[in-house]
């Protein structure tokens, strides 16, 4: 029997006996770092790694094929306007993704929200703050039904939603009457998509947003290193502060060109839609990756039962998600009626969901539950708007769109599912 | 955790030594049917107490009734010497009784240090803690001499089945818990894995923690008990230090609750079997 007595303390000498943790006590090289990344991918955890690569292939495909009107800083801004919407709708599906469930409704719904907004803005005269409040709660109610549904009766998200699909449907089209439109004019509103951020102020808001990066980075990794956890190299951490700030900056400086169609006229700036795609994206990442809420969202779409047995509520992580996701799809359907300028009874119904769905998984969201980050919507958002950007220049017929669509729909999930098979062959 | 209790050679506690956990007189009904009779058992710090008997003798049942899942319906529970009730498992954490389960519960998901802070985790503010947890896992896993991890931020998927116990056994631990039950830690595993896990549930004993210890592989139960109880049909047919009996004898307290002198009055046997 092993009963040696000598209390190992988490003291040990450097170059003695294995101590274990090996990984953890040196700071590795780049090379290391890289190695360590190329295994992962291999290992089936291909993190952003498809989304940069469509991102990339798409940009130089569109770029030969309409040299003269893609990459130009006009339909950049175009583009940015495009994506927001799918972007903030895509973020809030992560979270549901994310426990392994689907929100089918969370297209329909942002149609819903917009038309309480419109109405209320062109109907009742409220302001918009009013106006974007009410859509937003319309929203949370929303999710609170949907979530109380799947987490309380439990009835599968699928079939939950699906009806639900259906349902919203029928109520927008009774807010706003069949064949109506009702307009959105509201200065503020249209502001989120037809008004600039003003190219210093935009300037300003690019530094900042990088030295904010930069110091959270540098100071994390100073820590981690003098309390002895584990940490990057400083190389790759400065190599990453490196890339955001070159993408930061060259995003600034493409949208700070003037871009007016006449001239005489000054049109540049940031439209407003990425500052708050980025708001988004920083306060979302915090709430997943910083708290313990967001811990626990990952822990239940990991392993339902461990963290049922951890004391975690399961029941409250669901509702939530619906919650937040519905919330998001709010949000979604304000900035698309401000950029359509009107909410129609369609709004939310056709592609608009597969597009968001498309984007999560796309930029790397597993539809299998517990694997996925805020940003993979933005990466993936990106990716599908500029396939709609891209077949919309070339002008192509309106049905290979939706085969196209469709196809990187399936190409991305089954992606998803031999990267999780793989992940399961290779054991990690 | 307190310096390591008692466990002199003949793995006989010494009179003074508190029993951590004593049952007395457990009964457990579903329905018509009793599950545990009268069932008595004593599991002391510092010691490993091996849990053994047959498919059905009622070991599951017992640790349920440990962990706060089932309601006893007659009898007393000890712990360190008062009388308590646990009607929940967050009872019986309180009390700083873990249990691991035979099927782990790690979110593959997430880290190691994720895992063993999961559902409690530290926090400043709102904020996750990351830095004292990720120190206090490694403790942790030092104290218990692991050394077969490369790293604390490893996700649980890419750990074998031996590493997996292992933090599932190094979770129980952090919560300065004085009772861990493992239910058939070895089960699944391969020879040096087994070797890693038992390694480690020693230690856990010579750490001053009370031990219980499921298995049906009596070369395990011989090389790292201290005190075998063992379980026929829902009666306690022997509660006593290894060192009193042999292999032979334990598989007869397993298969018939009685090997000589030892186990249930033949009486009672008979009457059970009937």
């Amino acid at each position: 029997m092993s009963s040696a007595l000598s209390a190992p303390t988490s003291a040990q000498e450097p170059g003695g006996a294995p101590s274990g943790f090996e990984a953890d006590r040196r700071a590795d090289s780049v090379g290391g770092t890289a190695r360590a990344y190329v295994d992962r991918v291999r290992g089936g955890d291909l993190g952003a790694l498809p989304a940069i690569l469509g991102i990339v292939a798409l940009g130089l495909l569109f770029f030969a094929l309409r040299p003269e009107t893609f990459l130009t800083p006009r339909n950049m801004a175009n583009l940015a306007d495009q994506a927001a919407p799918i972007i903030i709708l895509a973020m809030g599906l992560v979270f549901v993704l994310l426990l392994g469930e689907i929100d089918l409704s969370a297209g329909v719904v942002s149609g819903v929200c917009a038309a309480v907004m419109a109405k209320l803005l062109a109907d009742a005269g409220a302001p918009w703050y009013v106006s974007v409040v009410a859509a937003v709660l319309t929203g949370v109610v929303i999710g609170l039904f949907t979530g109380s549904l799947v987490g309380l009766i439990g009835i599968p998200s699928f079939v939950v939603t699906l009806a639900l699909f259906l349902g919203w449907q029928g109520f927008t089209l009774r807010l706003i009457g069949e064949g109506g439109t009702v307009p959105v004019r509201d200065p503020v509103i249209s502001a989120i998509s037809d008004r600039n951020v003003p190219v210093t102020l935009g300037w300003i808001l690019a530094l900042v947003v990088i030295a904010l990066y930069a110091a959270l980075q540098l100071n994390r990794w100073r820590t981690q290193k003098a309390k002895g956890l584990a940490h990057s190299p400083l190389a790759v951490v400065l190599i990453r502060i490196g890339v955001i700030a070159a993408v930061v900056l060259l995003v600034t400086a493409v949208l700070s060109v003037d871009r007016a169609p006449a001239t005489g006229v000054v049109l540049a700036g940031i439209p407003y839609a990425v500052p708050l795609v980025i708001l988004l994206l920083l306060f979302l990442t915090f709430v997943l990756g910083r708290t313990s809420f967001g811990r626990h969202v990952y822990a239940v779409g990991g392993n339902a039962e461990a963290a049922r047995r951890a004391g975690i509520d399961v029941t409250r992580i669901k509702v939530s998600v619906f919650v937040i996701g519905s919330s998001l799809a709010a949000i979604s359907g304000i900035v698309a009626a401000a950029r359509l300028g009107s909410v129609a009874p369609g709004s939310g119904g056709g592609n608009t969901l597969l597009y968001a769905v498309g984007a999560a998984v796309i930029g790397g969201t597993s539809l299998f539950g517990g694997r996925g980050r805020v940003r993979d919507a933005v990466l993936g958002g990106l990716v599908v708007a500029i396939i709609a950007n891209g077949l919309g220049l070339l002008g192509t017929e309106a049905y290979l769109n939706f085969i196209i669509t469709g196809g990187v729909l399936l190409l991305a999930a089954s992606v998803d599912a031999l990267a999780r098979r793989r992940a399961a062959a290779t054991g990690h | 955790m307190s310096a390591p209790t008692g466990r002199p050679e003949d793995g006989t506690p010494t009179p003074e030594l508190q029993p951590t956990l004593e049952l007395r007189g457990v009964d457990k009904s579903f329905g018509a049917i009793q599950v545990l009779h009268g069932v008595t058992m004593k599991v002391y710090p510092g010691q490993v107490t091996a849990l053994v008997g047959d498919n059905g003798a009622g070991k599951s049942t017992l640790i349920k009734s440990i962990a706060g899942i089932h309601a006893i319906d007659a009898g007393e529970i000890l712990f360190e010497g008062r009388a308590v009730s646990i009607s929940g498992p967050r009872d019986a954490a309180a009390l700083g009784i873990e249990i691991v389960y035979q099927d782990l519960a790690l979110a593959d998901n997430l880290d190691v240090v994720q895992n063993m802070f999961l559902g409690r985790e530290r926090k400043n503010g709102i904020l996750l803690d990351e830095v004292s947890m990720e120190q206090a896992a490694r403790d942790t896993l030092s104290k218990l001499s692991v050394r077969t991890l490369k790293s604390v931020r490893q996700l649980v998927s890419s750990l074998s089945g031996g590493q997996r116990q292992t933090v599932a056994i190094a979770k129980a631990v952090l919560w300065e818990s004085k009772l861990v039950v493992l239910d058939e830690p070895t089960a699944a595993l391969g020879v040096a894995q087994t070797r890693q896990v038992l390694d480690l549930v020693r230690r856990l004993a010579d750490t001053g923690h009370a031990v219980v210890f499921i298995s049906h592989n009596m070369v395990d139960v011989f090389e790292i008990a201290d005190r075998v109880a063992a379980l026929y049909l829902g009666r306690m047919a022997a509660d006593i230090p290894i060192a009193e009996v042999n292999r032979s004898q334990v598989i007869e307290l397993i298969t018939a609750g009685r090997s000589g002198d030892i186990g249930i009055a033949p009486a009672d046997v008979a009457a059970v079997e009937v």
